[in-house]
């Protein structure tokens, strides 16, 4: 998802502070747009407790999705306030829009948009610590410095901890933040540090922590039988079949509207344990209305785009200078078709929620990455105020983006609802495949234009995507391209145009949106540009940059040439690329993209057998997300990860529609990497001054890429489709 | 049909239809919840418990195959001197992301550290297979085994 990259400057950080429940300093922040100190807080970004007895316990506003946020932003709090980690608790918080704001977790934002506000609430709330020991040694608090939870005065030797000081800081005038010192980056004791997820030791124990693991008194368990075809609707059900089936409890025909963000005909089979109501949906025999994305198929779209990319494209995105022009004069026009298919998220968890619906009130346990969107759901399609609906962030299974939609939040509130009691719904794996907002699949026809000497002149993709003209937003979600990919911008004659097929299916974000489809096809097409004018991949990507410079503005997607300069050149350097003397066999492989403000450069090294058959040895990634690592463990972490998703998108993910259904339902058809295939991923981040963002999703884009122009370095051919068809990498 | 189950060193009473897998007679009769629905059907290895110390899929056991064998989940792994040192190696290398798959990725490691205590690369490539991490944890995962095991990580 592509949210903001910084709030708004007229916002400012409000600080808040008082006496904590059960004694000790409470401080909360927010951003308010009032010009007066004294208005409140529109939201809460911290929300951070010191205890009598010294424990820091810090509120984790956003949801945990493996991403590692609930320990990363406490990091920043505790180390200006200067604290030991291991005196430091988190609490998840609740969903409140009114305390906390926008609470989520997507497009990578939440480093950019808390790094310096976390860090302000912290060297606060120390600066109030300080004024309290000033206070009571009667000694200037300029004397006064801090040391792990222990406020020091030198010249006297006097110390107190924070614990002790907690309750008299908390009467004290709220300070300015303007007056607030910050730590030197230099003298960090936490941030940067390798800090482990808060969660692990309950992880490797098996405790209860993630949505499925949920129990409420009373609850049933409930599968959900949807149509097959996307949006399709209930006719009938032999509900009482199924009904007479062993610990069934009920069987309810739920009617859903036309939105398939929302909730959707099915039928609801609720048992007295999961297992029994599954087992009984094999008895359920429905008759749908499947509507008109029945007739919707794969090839049917490859077919159309076909079609289409011979007629003159429909949506102009962007145009600079005269492409088609600078094709015509061009020395060598280099043309070639790319495509990539709809794929699936597949968090291991499959899609769960429990629900509690009351007449008067709607109690919900989530694993969601957007709470407060799936509250308002819930609110509107049971038609009760939104006061009355409470939302539990649990931790999540994973979340790519899927669960930025809360289908399967407002189902378990409709089944709960028909069935009069708190219901666990879950969704077994082909239900999770079947009905996912996928990546969308997307077709590209490209030319390019060099000149004599190899430069590229002119560059034009009539990019076949979905969606439809008469929409207010034309592609679907996550269809889209912005014109502001690479090359973009350093080409005169630049010009991407769109041509869209209607679609049925929904689609949504996955982990570094649009990014994830448009580095393969823009980064494979540019190898094949240097090839074709007998230049290095380096070299060629080097000359395209230029000079170091900022292309765009703030508003319109800045581009820096020079920070991606310096992550390339790093990558060249710690891979050796040019230099390694590979085995026969062997190649290597460059690419770069720009996503979510990171920049990142990845090398992969891999080899092909005559079979066709591929094996990664090993990939290089640069980044540069800005000056700081706020924990380098979590961080290589995010990064391995997100090349590795990106090598298993590559190697073997497809969704296919045949007569508007999902056709894959399980691991075995669509494949995720697995350990053997699981090729070293060594990390290096390259600290400009810039200020740091996040690392959710940058990572990924630039790997499928690499390794597609390392296939091509090893056997001469040309992966122009994903996911690589190893029987056309055969060579015997 | 009920039943006296051997889990985690103490004897469970269940009375449940003899096709019940052992994975949902663990989570939803016995409120065991360590082992985890990843696929349902021997795909990803989320559902990992021993069974008289052999990794098994337990959302492919139907409970009646099962008789007295001694049962070991992620909750009683720990009690074994192996178990115990990889847990702690979970968390020295912070492997996890969201840790979804990591309860059975831990008994699929103190099985191999069972009968292969110095594994090579190849032999936990065997053993590992078959567990899925989505959010591609592997590096650490393989880290952390070797770090358990006492062989060095290349
Ligand atoms: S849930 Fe048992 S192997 Fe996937
Ligand atoms: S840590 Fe998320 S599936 Fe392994």
């Amino acid at each position: 998802m592509n949210a903001p990259a910084n709030i708004a400057p007229s916002r400012r950080l409000f600080l808040k502070t008082g006496l904590a429940l059960g004694g000790g300093l409470f401080i909360g922040a927010g951003l308010t747009d009032a010009a007066s100190a004294d208005d409140a807080p529109a939201a809460l970004s911290a929300y951070v407790r010191i205890a009598p007895d010294g424990i820091v316990t810090i509120a984790s506003r956003n949801p945990e999705i493996g991403q590692g946020i609930k320990t990363s932003l406490p990091m920043l709090i505790a180390e200006e306030l200067d604290v030991d980690w291991k005196d430091v608790r988190i609490e998840q918080a609740r969903v409140d829009t009114k305390v906390f704001g926008f609470q989520y977790a997507g497009g990578s934002t939440a480093m950019a948009q808390n790094y310096d506000h976390m860090r302000q609430v912290g060297a606060a709330g120390r600066a109030m610590l300080i004024a309290a020991a000033a206070a009571k040694w009667g000694v200037p608090a300029s004397e006064c410095s801090t040391a792990a939870g222990v406020v020091l005065h030198k010249a006297s030797g006097k110390r107190a901890s924070y614990g002790t000081l907690a309750t008299a800081a908390a009467a004290l005038p709220t300070p300015d933040f303007a007056a607030v010192a910050l730590k030197d980056p230099k003298t960090f004791k936490i941030v940067g540090q390798r800090v482990g997820g808060i969660d692990n030791a309950s992880i490797v124990t098996g405790k209860p922590l993630y949505g499925i693991d949920v129990v409420v008194p009373g609850m049933v368990y409930a599968v959900f039988e949807k149509c097959p075809v996307f949006g399709g609707k209930v006719v009938s059900a032999n509900v009482d079949e199924v009904k007479a089936q062993r610990g069934v409890k009920g069987v309810y025909i739920i009617k859903g509207g036309p939105a398939l963000d929302g909730l959707l005909d099915g039928v609801a089979i609720v048992a007295d344990s999961w297992w029994r109501a599954d087992k009984a949906r094999k008895s359920l025999k429905v008759v749908w209305d499947e509507g008109p994305t029945a007739a919707q198929s794969s090839k049917g779209f490859a077919e159309q785009a076909a079609a289409l990319s011979k007629q003159p494209a429909t949506l102009p995105v962007r145009k600079d200078g005269d492409a088609k022009a600078a094709l015509a004069n061009a020395a060598h026009v280099i043309e070639a078709e790319y495509s990539y298919p709809f794929i699936a998220h597949a968090p291991l968890e499959p899609q769960n929620c429990t629900a509690d619906v009351r007449s008067d009130k709607v109690e919900i346990w989530a694993p969601t990455q957007m709470p407060a969107p799936g509250l308002s759901l819930v609110a509107k399609t049971l038609g009760v105020p939104e006061a009355n609906v409470t939302v539990h962030m649990v931790r999540c299974g994973g979340g790519f983006g899927r669960r930025l939609l809360n289908d399967y939040m407002v189902e378990a509130a409709a089944i709960s609802k028909a069935a009069g009691a708190p219901v666990k719904l879950l969704w077994n794996r082909a239900d999770d495949m079947h009905h996912d907002f996928y990546r969308p699949g997307g077709f590209h026809y490209l030319k390019g234009g060099l000149d004599a000497s190899g430069k590229l002149v002119a560059f034009h993709d009539h990019f076949v995507s979905f969606g439809a003209n008469n929409e207010a937003v034309k592609f679907v979600s996550s269809g889209g391209m912005t014109g502001t990919e690479f090359p973009s911008r350093v080409v005169d004659n630049y010009l991407i145009e769109a041509s869209l097929i209607p679609c049925g299916i929904p689609t949504g974000a996955l982990r570094a949106p649009q990014s994830n489809a448009l580095s393969f096809v823009l980064q494979s097409f540019i190898d094949e540009l240097a090839h074709a004018g007998g230049k290095d991949p380096v070299e060629f990507r080097r000359q395209l940059l230029g000079a170091p410079r900022v292309l765009g503005t703030p508003q319109t997607d800045p581009f820096d040439t020079g920070r991606m300069h310096g992550v390339l050149d790093l990558v060249v350097e710690k891979s050796g690329w040019g230099e390694a003397k590979l085995p026969v066999g062997t190649g290597m492989g460059v690419a770069f993209y720009y996503s979510h403000r990171g920049y990142f450069a990845e090398v992969v090294q891999a080899s092909v057998a005559a079979s066709g058959a591929i094996k990664v040895d090993k990939v290089w990634v640069a980044g540069d997300i800005g000056r700081q690592i706020v924990n380098m463990s979590g961080a290589e972490n995010q990064v391995q990860g997100a090349v590795l998703d990106g090598l298993a998108e590559a190697l073997g993910q497809e969704i296919t529609f045949a007569n508007g259904r999902a056709q894959e339902s399980n691991f075995d058809r669509f494949r995720l990497l697995r350990m053997p295939q699981a090729c070293p991923v060594e990390v290096h981040f390259l600290r400009s001054d810039n200020p740091t963002t996040g690392l959710g999703e940058p990572a990924l884009p630039p790997v499928a890429p690499a390794l597609c122009n390392a296939i091509f370095a090893v056997t001469g051919k040309r992966v122009r489709r994903l996911p690589i068809d190893v029987a056309q990498l055969k060579s015997v | 049909m009920a039943m006296k189950l051997n889990v985690n060193g103490s004897v469970r009473d269940v009375d449940v239809e003899p096709d019940m897998p052992l994975l949902w007679v663990l989570r939803d009769e016995l409120n065991i919840k360590g082992p985890k629905l990843g696929c349902g059907v021997g795909l990803c290895g989320a559902c990992t418990v021993h069974i008289d110390g052999v990794a098994r899929r337990s959302c492919m056991t139907p409970i009646s195959t099962v008789g007295a064998a001694k049962i070991t989940t992620i909750e009683g792994v720990g009690d074994s001197v192996i178990g115990k040192r990889l847990q702690k190696a979970w968390i020295d290398h912070d492997v996890a992301q969201c840790g979804y798959c990591q309860a059975g990725q831990i008994m699929s490691a103190t099985a191999l550290l069972q009968t292969h205590p110095k594994p090579t690369d190849a032999e936990i490539d065997g053993a590992m297979a078959g567990n899925i991490c989505r959010c591609a944890t592997y590096n650490r995962i393989r880290a952390a085994i070797k770090d358990a095991a006492g062989v060095a990580v290349a």
